[in-house]
């Protein structure tokens, strides 16, 4: 596993998962000299920065024009350049969804999506600027994978491997910092889960920031004698189903946690395949169909039911229902 | 000035071009009837005259590239790229039906010849500039030819490119307006007025070749003309008769959307013989 021995440390580091796409970025940009980097006038923001300022001739600023983002990227990865195109997620893929759908995934170009500033984490920004649906929506295209980075190094990681992933790709980032939960020595994989705890009662199924909350609540549990596994899913699309339904089975219950609406989100994946082909009690924890609002991260995360106790709770109750 | 013999082999090369258009449409028995008409010229002159293409090798590297940003133009496109040997001419006829490549949207990955999956309007151009800047990065010499319609102006996207295009002076980058005055609904100026067109790409920094899109001569001397323009996109807006060849048809917006019926077509064919 790996993780950082400092995890449960009140002083663990933080860094936020743009932070570290854009050091992953860089990286990529090194080694590949076809990586492109494209921003709709939130360059810092998105932390695109730095690639644009170590690489000035394969950087593209389009303007606040996220449906001529995707679609210049979708023409400069036709010629086999690997463009990231980076905005907030409610802008891209939120306003150009149809252009995302046509001239990347159908056309099959391999663009990536940088969404940056996504869940009721975003915090003071309010609604408009939280995007809780951008998983939902880009799952639901053929040809896409869907990442969604648990912390800062394994975004860096995500970055690299989706450089090297011949097909279209859509990265979820966070603004705030977030603990630090992997190490450089974490493995990743596209489309592998990791078991981050291993457990036997339930399975908490988490991704992005919240997986910290998953390892912490199955901390407390086992103060009850609740031996909890988590798993990390950074790959929402393809979804490890080989990790999930050995989970099911090994289990018999799980709860899942996404700072992002329940409808289509990692839940509703999870649920699509346990439903089908090995069917135990699950709980979804995300937003629930509604809009966020202003606030402090820990606010708002105490409102909208995105918290530790929750998920504690949610574990015992589907303990309950095997 | 093209030799009698050049401007005749065009001229029946886009004649053919049209017929085939009715017969796709006929057999289909839905699609774009009139856009694809009034295009037929300036596709006959692009593949046969203009265009660095080489039917034999669709993926060639230095080949040029033509994007039909207005998906729905797809007979004419197919019917060309036919007549040009990408693909047998008696595929034309499995035009919209099942297991087909010609899709009634272009889908790049089902046909050779097509740089793009296209249908919904607005996105071409800025695709273009994509490929545009690839181009120059990569110092290659090919050019993006970029097919959009007049109603496709009324897309924000389509603006969003022209600006993008300005700024990085993509002069590598040939639009071509079809400016039929035609749209699903109706008369362009009373859907959405979008003119003085030439006015609104002069003043994004557009060079502007206002052509009779029917004419051979005036359709290559401005794609040669683009050429010489450096530092800057140009746009060719050519003025066209939407439904052109078909008595019935020409200048009638109801043509738009709408396919031939079987002695529809039997009739626009005996027209297109002539």
């Amino acid at each position: 596993m790996n993780l950082n021995p400092k995890l449960f440390d009140l002083s663990v580091e933080k860094v936020s998962s743009r932070d570290g796409f854009g050091e992953g970025l860089i990286l990529a940009g090194e080694k590949d000299e076809n990586v492109v980097a494209l921003s709709a006038d939130l360059e810092e923001s998105t932390r695109v920065d730095g690639f644009f300022k170590k690489y000035p001739e394969r950087s593209f600023e389009v303007g606040v024009a996220e449906q001529c983002l995707v679609t210049v990227a979708s023409g400069l990865a036709h010629e086999g350049k690997i463009p990231f195109a980076t905005s907030y997620a409610v802008f891209s893929p939120g306003r150009n969804w149809e252009q995302i759908r046509t001239t990347i995934c159908y056309n099959n170009v391999p663009v990536k999506i940088i969404g940056s500033h996504t869940g009721i984490s975003v915090g003071a920004d309010g609604a408009t600027h939280q995007a809780l649906e951008d998983i939902a929506i880009m799952r639901v295209l053929p040809n896409m994978v869907v990442i969604s980075p648990c912390d800062a190094i394994e975004a860096k990681k995500a970055t690299l491997a989706m450089a090297k992933l011949n097909k279209p790709c859509y990265l979820r980032l966070t603004r705030n910092k977030t603990p630090i939960i992997t190490t450089e020595e974490t493995s990743f994989e596209i489309g592998k889960a990791e078991i981050f705890r291993e457990g036997n009662h339930a399975t908490i199924i988490a991704t992005g920031e919240m997986v910290y909350f998953a390892l912490l609540a199955a901390k407390k549990l086992e103060e009850s004698l609740i031996s909890t596994r988590v798993i990390n899913v950074h790959t929402i699309k393809p979804l490890d189903t080989k990790s999930v339904l050995l989970a099911a089975e090994a289990t018999g219950a799980i709860v899942t946690v996404e700072d992002h609406q329940i409808a289509g989100g990692l839940g509703s994946a999870v649920a699509e395949i346990i439903s089908q082909h090995f069917p135990v009690p699950l709980k979804i924890i995300g937003i629930d169909d509604k809009f966020g609002e202003s606030g402090e991260p820990e606010e708002l995360m105490k409102k909208y039911g995105l918290t530790v106790e929750e998920i504690v709770k949610a574990v015992a109750t589907v303990i309950r229902m095997k | 000035m093209l030799f009698a013999t050049e401007f005749a082999e065009l001229e029946q090369k886009a004649l053919q071009i049209r017929q085939d258009i009715i017969k796709m449409l006929v057999s289909a028995g839905s699609g774009h009837s009139a856009g694809p008409l009034g295009l037929s010229d300036i596709f006959a002159a692009l593949y046969f005259k203009i265009l660095k293409v080489d039917s034999k090798k669709p993926d060639w590297i230095d080949r040029d590239r033509l994007v039909l940003s207005c998906g729905h133009y797809c007979p004419v496109l197919y019917a060309t790229l036919a007549r040009a040997g990408y693909f047998p001419e008696s595929e034309l006829l499995t035009l919209r039906k099942f297991g087909s490549g010609l899709q009634g949207h272009p889908h790049r990955e089902s046909l050779p010849g097509l740089e793009t999956t296209s249908g919904p309007l607005g996105s071409g151009l800025s695709e273009s500039c994509g490929m545009a800047l690839a181009g120059r990065m990569d110092h290659k010499d090919w050019r993006v030819i970029c097919i959009m319609s007049d109603g496709e102006q009324d897309e924000g996207n389509t603006w969003e490119g022209v600006m993008f295009a300005a700024k990085y002076k993509l002069d590598n980058l040939v639009a071509l307006i079809d400016r039929n005055h035609i749209q699903i609904d109706g008369i362009t100026e009373d859907i959405m007025p979008i003119d003085p067109l030439t006015e609104k790409y002069k003043s994004f920094g557009w060079e502007v070749i206002e052509i009779d899109g029917h004419d051979f001569n005036q359709i290559i001397d401005a794609f040669e003309k683009a050429k010489t323009i450096k530092n800057k996109p140009t746009v060719i807006i050519a003025k066209t008769i939407p439904g052109k060849g078909v008595s019935f048809m020409e200048g009638k917006f109801e043509w738009h959307g709408k396919a031939p019926t079987k002695e529809e077509g039997e009739k626009a064919l005996h027209e297109l013989k002539s």
